[in-house]
């Protein structure tokens, strides 16, 4: 869950206009979460929402007096490997579920990333699965199909006047009414908060292996991950380093395509991989997984402290025209799903931010605010605006879901 | 019989002035409102209801059906959007004071990206459309609805269509990048693009099955995919369906996911033999249909393993395809499935419900003692690997007694399909069918939380009425 982490803003600069200091619940159950969520809507208190915190860093620093912690409404509570169904309360931390997940040889397909060092959180691991799916955060396998919003199956919230509600289920399929499972998700706590989350979860391969592929520049290297992404071998990772970039002593610029599967399959493919796109080197098993972990968290960006962090989704035949912009104005880049994402690290100013913004304009894409001084994040649109009649309906539906604007009010917008 | 509201009397009184209106709108042939023309649009693929609209108006772009939905709410006429007319759920079914908005005149593909893996194409194309346009350059469009020849993508985003590969490419909402949406009041709101995630709400993924509740979809940006080097299937038959059950579970948590995995009970079985000479084993129970995919040797592989699962379940027989023509000859007879029963049966109704696969043996025993206490004959088929069940209850629909029968039969394998952990509808939508059901998946208060998402964008209830909600309470804003 988004929120106000007592201690996510460390290692970022301008602390604080936060609420850190304010009062702080973390009730035990979902029914002590309704109870909180009616008492500020009846007390016009304005609550911020938070998972284990160590996310806070990211978007608008949240501006209420009381924070609502799900911390405690924690622990597995379905989990049927044969059906791929696993439900979990939302302050469940992710490494719990990975691990119970890891025992029966299965896996979040979505991948979602460990972002504590990038946000500078400090003490809340790899976070809370309620607070994955508040934000739709997935990896690097997004690019081979499901985002951690697909594979939301269910969820259980409580909406602004504290009813406990539900949406979706435990199957796969499911189309009944409308999919507040998708709206809900990625909504950063501001409808609702959810209290426990039912997911897909997919087979781990039984190999993985990764073809590092020494590549000119960002445009020879969009190129070569496009070229393995519309192969038929079932690329589930295509990312790049740029020049001066590296992970794990892998020294970009180099484009790294994944693969995952059966055995034999795993094989194959990277030999008919290699043989389309010839000069690179073979990453196996732990090798490949240790880098795609680095890719996935965003190490290889090295963030500095003080320095804003920008996260765009765009067109991924845009992406080298958008790092040379990106570079022009002295930001360092990663790139991932096959060039449609881009990291960017650079001065925590309006300047640069400016620039970002028109960068992801003109890539035909979104970006987002993911980390910067808390003056900055007070002051610049984090995420784009939208069109009035979009606004228009964003306050509508905000307000079908939280009438009293109780939850994370300004996490996403001002005044919002 | 499902209850449809009494029509506008001030719309009926109106209906000159109305398709005039629209008239100046969408000129030539663009505006139905002859008796006899407006025929066809009185029902959709849920044939057992019927009613005329007040007129069908068929706009060619966006513009147009942004003015026509300003000139409808100006005029509080009550609108039912309309793709090809497939919905098995009646989610096309008209009102007699409604105008059919249909985009079937809105069919281009307007570009194709093979670097950014996507197409966006209006919301008229075909299903099947976009995979022919991509299929010379190895692409395809994952979702495969059995109707994919006629339904058109705008419909398959409004219902969120599934198919039977979605096991491992996801249905409708998981294919998609971007649509162009126009609200009850005309606006015309872009949402996503050419690009994997978004900033803010995730409108699409509100707006995808949101069956016409909340606003017109008339563009859409879908994903391509490159095809696999090929497909191939095999077959096991066996002797009960818990033993069936059973393999899917096996196969399932063996970690080698099928592209799909189809199973048929016995009266299906017989049903799609005699239709289409697929050589299916008549003495099963039940019987699967596995697809995998990759090179030849990668197909053997994943073949072979399944086979080896199936062989623990003792099972009557097996035929793993040796070609892609056998792989043909065996997915044949599961294809016409539909028309096999609808030759053994005057009519048939198709229900959707999912369960959670492990209750697949219980809910089929059930579905089979209902059966014998109303004395109609049932056929399942269903997608296993996802749970979505498809029971087809045959019936006469000339006969009252027949239908009633039918439609109660229907609404208690739903109410089973809940019970178990499941849901009333997997891939056809709620529509007017299963409308009256949805408190027995929901409690008061979520129907009317969703209810209040839906009057967020349409607060006058004019969008695609008497569907997906109850119908008291879905006319008019419920009491907070």
């Amino acid at each position: 869950m988004a929120g106000t982490g007592r201690s996510g803003l460390a290692g970022v600069r301008g602390r604080n206009t936060m609420s850190g200091e304010g009062s702080r619940i973390a009730p035990a159950d979902e029914a002590g979460v309704s109870a909180a969520v009616v008492a500020a809507h009846a007390e016009g208190v304005p609550l911020a929402v938070e998972g284990r915190g160590t996310k806070a860093a990211m978007l608008r620093p949240v501006q209420a007096a009381r924070t609502l912690s799900l911390r405690a409404v924690s622990g597995i509570t379905f989990y049927k490997p044969e059906e791929m169904v696993i439900s979990a309360r939302a302050g469940t931390p992710l490494e719990e579920i990975e691990a119970a997940l890891a025992e029966r040889r299965q896996r979040i397909v979505a991948e979602p990333p460990d972002l504590g060092a990038l946000l500078g959180a400090t003490g809340g691991g790899k976070g809370s699965i309620g607070g994955v799916v508040a934000c739709n955060l997935s990896g690097p396998r997004r690019v081979a199909g499901f985002a951690t919003r697909d594979l939301v199956l269910g969820l259980r919230f409580v909406n602004g006047e504290g009813e406990v509600l539900r949406s979706g289920g435990r199957v796969h399929k499911n189309v009944t009414g409308l999919d507040l499972c998708k709206l809900l998700s990625g909504s950063h706590g501001t409808l609702a908060v959810i209290t426990e989350v039912t997911l897909k979860v997919g087979p781990a391969p039984e190999r993985t292996a990764t073809l590092v592929l020494p590549v000119a520049d960002e445009a020879a290297g969009v190129v070569a991950l496009s070229a393995g992404l519309t192969s038929p071998f079932g690329v589930t990772g295509a990312a790049m380093l740029p020049e001066g970039v590296s992970a794990n002593g892998v020294m970009g610029p180099v484009a790294l395509l994944r693969l995952e599967d059966v055995e034999a399959s795993v094989r194959y493919r990277m030999e008919r991989l290699r043989a389309a796109l010839p000069g690179g080197r073979v990453l196996e098993g732990d090798e490949s997984r240790a880098l795609w972990r680095a890719v996935r968290d965003a190490a290889p960006l090295a963030v500095a402290q003080g320095e804003a962090v920008w996260r765009l989704s765009v067109r991924p035949s845009r992406a080298s025209a958008a790092v040379a912009a990106l570079r022009s104005i002295g930001a360092r880049v990663m790139l991932d799903w096959g060039g449609g994402l881009v990291w960017v690290a650079g001065a925590a100013t309006s300047a640069v931010h400016e620039a970002v913004m028109e960068t992801a304009r003109r890539a035909g894409g979104t970006f987002t605010l993911f980390r910067a001084p808390d003056p900055m994040r007070v002051s610049v649109p984090v995420i784009p605006d939208e069109v009035p009649a979009l606004a228009a309906l964003s306050a509508r539906v905000k307000a079908a879901l939280d009438p009293g604007g109780r939850l994370n009010p300004g996490r996403m917008r001002a005044g919002g | 019989m499902i209850a449809l509201p009494p029509p506008k009397p001030e719309v009926l009184a109106r209906r000159e002035e109305i398709v005039a209106g629209l008239r100046a709108l969408v000129p030539g042939e663009g505006v139905i409102a002859e008796t006899l023309r407006l025929r066809p649009y009185e029902t959709d693929g849920l044939s057992a209801y019927r009613q005329p609209p007040l007129a069908v108006v068929l706009p060619t772009s966006t513009e147009q059906v942004a003015a026509v939905l300003r000139f409808l709410h100006e005029n509080d006429v009550r609108v039912v959007p309309r793709g090809a007319g497939t919905s098995l759920s009646g989610g096309a079914l008209p009102l007699a004071d409604a105008v059919v908005v249909g985009l079937m005149r809105m069919n281009r593909i307007l570009d194709v990206s093979f670097p950014d893996r996507l197409a966006v194409v209006e919301a008229g194309v075909t299903n099947l459309g976009i995979t022919k346009a991509v299929e010379g350059e190895g692409f395809f469009y994952a979702p495969d609805p059995s109707s994919q020849l006629a339904c058109m993508i705008g419909g398959n985003v409004m219902m969120n269509s599934g198919g039977a590969h979605c096991l491992k490419y996801g249905v409708t909402a998981n294919n998609l990048l971007g649509v162009k949406f126009v609200t009850i009041e005309g606006e015309v709101i872009e949402v996503g693009g050419g690009h994997l995630d978004a900033a803010g709400y995730d409108w699409l993924g509100l707006i995808t099955g949101s069956e016409g509740q909340l606003g017109l979809v008339t563009e859409v940006t879908v994903r391509i995919l490159r095809a696999a080097e090929g497909q191939r299937a095999m077959l096991a038959a066996f002797r009960s369906t818990e033993v069936a059950g059973a393999a899917v579970d096996a196969i399932m948590a063996s970690g080698v996911i099928p592209v799909a995995l189809e199973f048929m009970d016995k009266p299906c079985i017989h049903a799609c033999e005699a239709f289409a000479h697929a050589g299916y084993p008549l003495d099963a129970e039940a019987m699967l249909i596995i697809e995998v995919e990759g090179s030849g040797e990668e197909q053997d592989a994943l073949l072979g393993r399944i086979r080896e699962i199936c062989e623990r379940f003792d099972p009557i027989s097996m035929r793993v395809a040796a070609s892609a023509e056998e792989s043909m000859a065996i997915w044949k007879g599961r294809k016409g499935a539909f028309g096999a029963v609808g030759r053994i049966s005057p009519d048939y109704l198709c229900m959707d419900g999912t369960i959670p696969t492990s209750e697949l043996p219980y809910v089929l025993r059930r579905i089979g003692e209902m059966s014998a206490a109303c004395g109609l004959g049932v056929a399942n088929v269903f997608h296993a690997g996802d749970g979505n069940l498809h029971p087809l209850i045959m019936f006469d629909a000339n006969d009252p007694e027949s239908f009633a029968k039918a439609e109660a039969f229907g609404a208690d394998i739903l109410k089973l399909c809940v019970e178990v952990g499941g849901c009333l509808t997997g891939e056809h939508g709620v529509g007017v069918e299963k409308r009256d059901l949805m408190g027995v998946q929901f409690t008061r208060p979520e129907l009317q939380q969703q209810r209040r998402v839906k009057e967020a964008f349409d607060p006058e209830w004019l969008l695609n009425p008497a569907k997906v909600f109850p119908l008291e309470g879905a006319l008019a804003p419920p009491a907070h």
